[in-house]
């Protein structure tokens, strides 16, 4: 029997176990799932569980026959990356696609680096940015969000403009006065976009349970959002009539979703308050100068990925005190 | 032979030596491929304009004129009337920069065909604009019935998905190049041989 | 060393790409089909041969204090007069390959091999270290082309066996997919090469 298994970080103690922390989260992200499949059907619940599995089937193999080591499968952190992968693609997206995006994050950005904790960037996004790149058209060619009550469960998607790509593309002045942007309805859910992404209330409620229960901290994702407000609320000063409100900015896209699920992931964020204040500004600025300035309307996932690779650096400035030590 | 000294004299003879033969091989290969370089370069033109202007009568000679920022290839047949206009076009508002278009022109103001020059937009998206299910809608269209803008702006021309800001930019450089020749038709009419 | 030693080992055991690392810009940035990876081996191929000939019969007239000046003339006449030649008679794979052709010149593999080997080494061993190294180059090319080829385009050699308008992984035709391919193509040589 092995007494003394060396695992790679988080090395947690007490009561939270890796098991614990990850079904927690997946917990905190029911709410969310639950308005997708509202909004969207059955094609968020089919995405969803094709995705979870993909995932752990690409972990167990890769374990199984390449490691030939421990199966640390029923951690639910694979469930926990293929859910999330699910969350940042457009529900109608082919399950192939979400199936190539699944081996990516698992066999490329987390096994390829010997699993996890010791893998630098976060696997769901590796596993999104790849199919984003990959097959840019099925990736961005969004589904309108209808009421299962309104279109029925098995209803085939209509797609439509996202947020985000709606101000790419037009003015932002006359679209914040045309129906296409209500805030009731952004924060609702009842908009184009990834189907995890949509509900600012339901991704709200499951952070607001993982900062009440401690599994993530508060500071990266308040950091991110202060950030993308004070940026985009001084361009909107500057110029109301090419730049929209800041409040919008924070409940467009994947901002929520990302600011408290994927930037706080553990092994890929920094350890300390003051490194993850820097971590939290620089996906905020990141994300900003992608939104207004870039090539694609959405930068939240190339923020959290660009930090990620910041992260050893952060952490080599900001170490933790260490146990016992006077100051 | 012993390996030379690396004094002053030793190392001039020894780089002038293999300049001055890597010169005189340069220069004899040169001369050898100018020919059939120049060759490719004509050709290539010419089957771009070919491309763009393929009917049924022959072209005989061509023109180039520079007008604004366009260049015109007029086209003339055997008696010297004139066929139509290879125009090269381009618009600096595609996703990833400028995008250069060949647009042929018939004499009645048609729009023969387009081909793409140069693009740099995103695979997968807006380089999907070298298809002909994109690039196809424009053969044998009259600008003056179909209007150059993509139909989100009120126009007739059918987006690429998920690439509006390309499509757009396309059909900018195509209004342009169709603008310019009505501008100076009557004046291409004229030219040609028998002037 | 035997001389069918010195001509194999440029081939896996001591190859330019998958094992020393050398040459990796134009590996990563030319080999988006097969086509073009192995055009731009084969161009390669030439130049090391040729220099690694032409430097093995000088390096007694050329003093110790120039002679990088000297190889790197020499490389860049042959590097010069393939550009010449693929201008004129392959315009299609010229014009792919771009720059790509003139910055031979400053491939790592070209001087290394003048430096290390051919200055040292009698004509007929220094031709067939280039000729080695050359094919190993095109052979890791050629390889890392077909994989993005296949990957990214959904063809091979230009024989395509998926629809024009299929949805093939683009990354591959991108940079990112060439590091990623690269990447795992070398592991995979390490790993055979371990279990040896």
């Amino acid at each position: 029997m092995n007494q003394l298994t060396i695992s790679g970080s988080p090395h947690v103690h007490g009561d939270l176990s890796v098991k614990k922390i990850m079904s927690m989260v997946i917990i905190a992200l029911i709410p969310a799932l639950l308005v997708a499949v509202y909004y969207f059907g059955w094609y968020a619940l089919r995405l969803t569980i094709v995705s979870v599995a993909a995932c752990m089937l690409t972990e167990y193999l890769i374990q199984k026959f390449l490691f030939k080591g421990p199966l640390t499968i029923n951690d639910g952190s694979a469930a926990l990356t293929g859910l999330l992968l699910a969350f940042n693609v457009p529900a109608n997206l082919p399950l192939w696609m979400v199936i190539v995006g699944s081996v990516v994050a698992i066999g490329i950005a987390k096994m390829s680096f010997g699993g996890l904790g010791k893998n630098p960037f976060n696997p769901a996004l590796v596993g999104r940015v790849f199919m984003l790149v990959s097959f840019p058209t099925a990736m961005t060619t969004w589904p309108k969000a209808q009421p299962i009550f309104e279109a029925g469960f098995f209803t085939d998607a209509v797609t439509g403009p996202t947020p985000l790509s709606l101000l790419k593309e037009g003015n932002p002045g006359t679209l914040a006065a045309s129906g296409d942007m209500q805030f009731l309805d952004m924060i609702l859910g009842n908009r184009g976009g990834a189907f995890g992404e949509i509900c600012a209330i339901a991704l709200l409620i499951g952070a607001i349970y993982l900062i009440i229960t401690k599994v993530i901290d508060i500071w990266t994702p308040l950091s991110i959002l202060l950030t993308v407000f004070i940026m985009t609320g001084i361009c909107y000063l500057v110029d109301p009539t090419q730049y929209i409100a800041p409040w919008y900015h924070l409940v467009y896209g994947g901002l929520i979703l990302g600011a408290f699920f994927m930037a706080t992931d553990m092994v890929t964020s920094p350890m300390t308050t003051p490194g993850k204040i820097i971590y939290g500004i620089g996906i905020g600025a990141i994300t900003v100068i992608i939104r207004l300035w870039g090539q694609y309307p959405e930068g939240v996932s190339f923020a959290i990925l660009i930090m990620n690779a910041v992260v050893p650096l952060i952490n080599k400035g900001f170490k933790p005190q260490r146990f016992g030590v006077a100051k | 032979m012993a390996k030379k000294e690396s004094t002053l004299k030793n190392m001039l003879i020894a780089l002038m030596v293999i300049t001055i033969v890597s010169g005189g091989v340069l220069g004899f290969v040169y001369g050898l491929t100018k020919p059939a370089i120049d060759q490719v370069e004509a050709n290539k033109n010419l089957k771009a304009i070919n491309e763009v202007l393929k009917s049924d009568v022959e072209i005989v000679s061509t023109e180039t004129k520079d007008i604004d920022d366009l260049t015109y290839n007029l086209a003339y047949d055997a008696e010297g009337n004139f066929i139509g206009a290879a125009i090269k076009t381009y618009s600096k508002n595609g996703f990833g920069g400028k995008i250069e278009l060949m647009v042929g022109m018939l004499a009645n103001g048609i729009i023969n065909k387009v081909s793409v020059l140069s693009q740099a937009e995103t695979p997968g998206l807006g380089a999907n604009m070298v298809n002909d299910k994109f690039k196809g809608q424009f053969d044998g269209k009259d600008p003056k019935t179909f209007t150059l803008k993509v139909k989100k702006d009120g126009g007739d021309v059918d987006a690429i998905t998920a690439a509006t800001i390309s499509s757009r930019a396309v059909s900018e450089a195509i209004k342009k190049a169709a603008d310019g020749f009505e501008a100076n038709k009557d004046q291409f009419m004229k030219g040609g041989n028998n002037e | 060393m035997s001389n069918w030693k010195t001509f194999t080992k440029g081939l896996i055991k001591e190859n330019p790409i998958l094992v020393l690392l050398l040459g990796c810009c134009p590996t990563l940035a030319t080999t988006t089909s097969a086509i073009n990876g192995m055009s731009m081996g084969l161009a390669t191929t030439f130049v090391l041969i040729m220099s690694n000939l032409v430097i093995s019969l000088l390096k007694n007239f050329i003093p110790d204090k120039v002679r990088i000046p000297c190889f790197i003339v020499v490389i860049a006449s042959f590097v010069t007069v393939v550009q010449l030649v693929m201008q004129a008679y392959v315009p299609d794979i010229y014009e792919t390959l771009g720059l790509f052709i003139p910055l031979i010149v400053v491939n790592c593999i070209v001087l290394g091999r003048a430096e290390a080997f051919a200055s040292k080494n009698p004509v007929w061993p220094s031709i067939l270290d280039g000729a080695g190294m050359g094919l190993g180059f095109t052979f890791a090319l050629t390889v890392l082309g077909s994989i993005r080829e296949i990957l990214g385009s959904g063809s091979l050699f230009n024989w395509r066996f998926l629809p024009e308008d299929a949805n093939t992984i683009l990354i591959f035709v991108l940079a990112p997919g060439a590091f990623i391919a690269l990447g795992y193509l070398i592991a995979i040589v390490n790993r055979l090469k371990k279990t040896k």
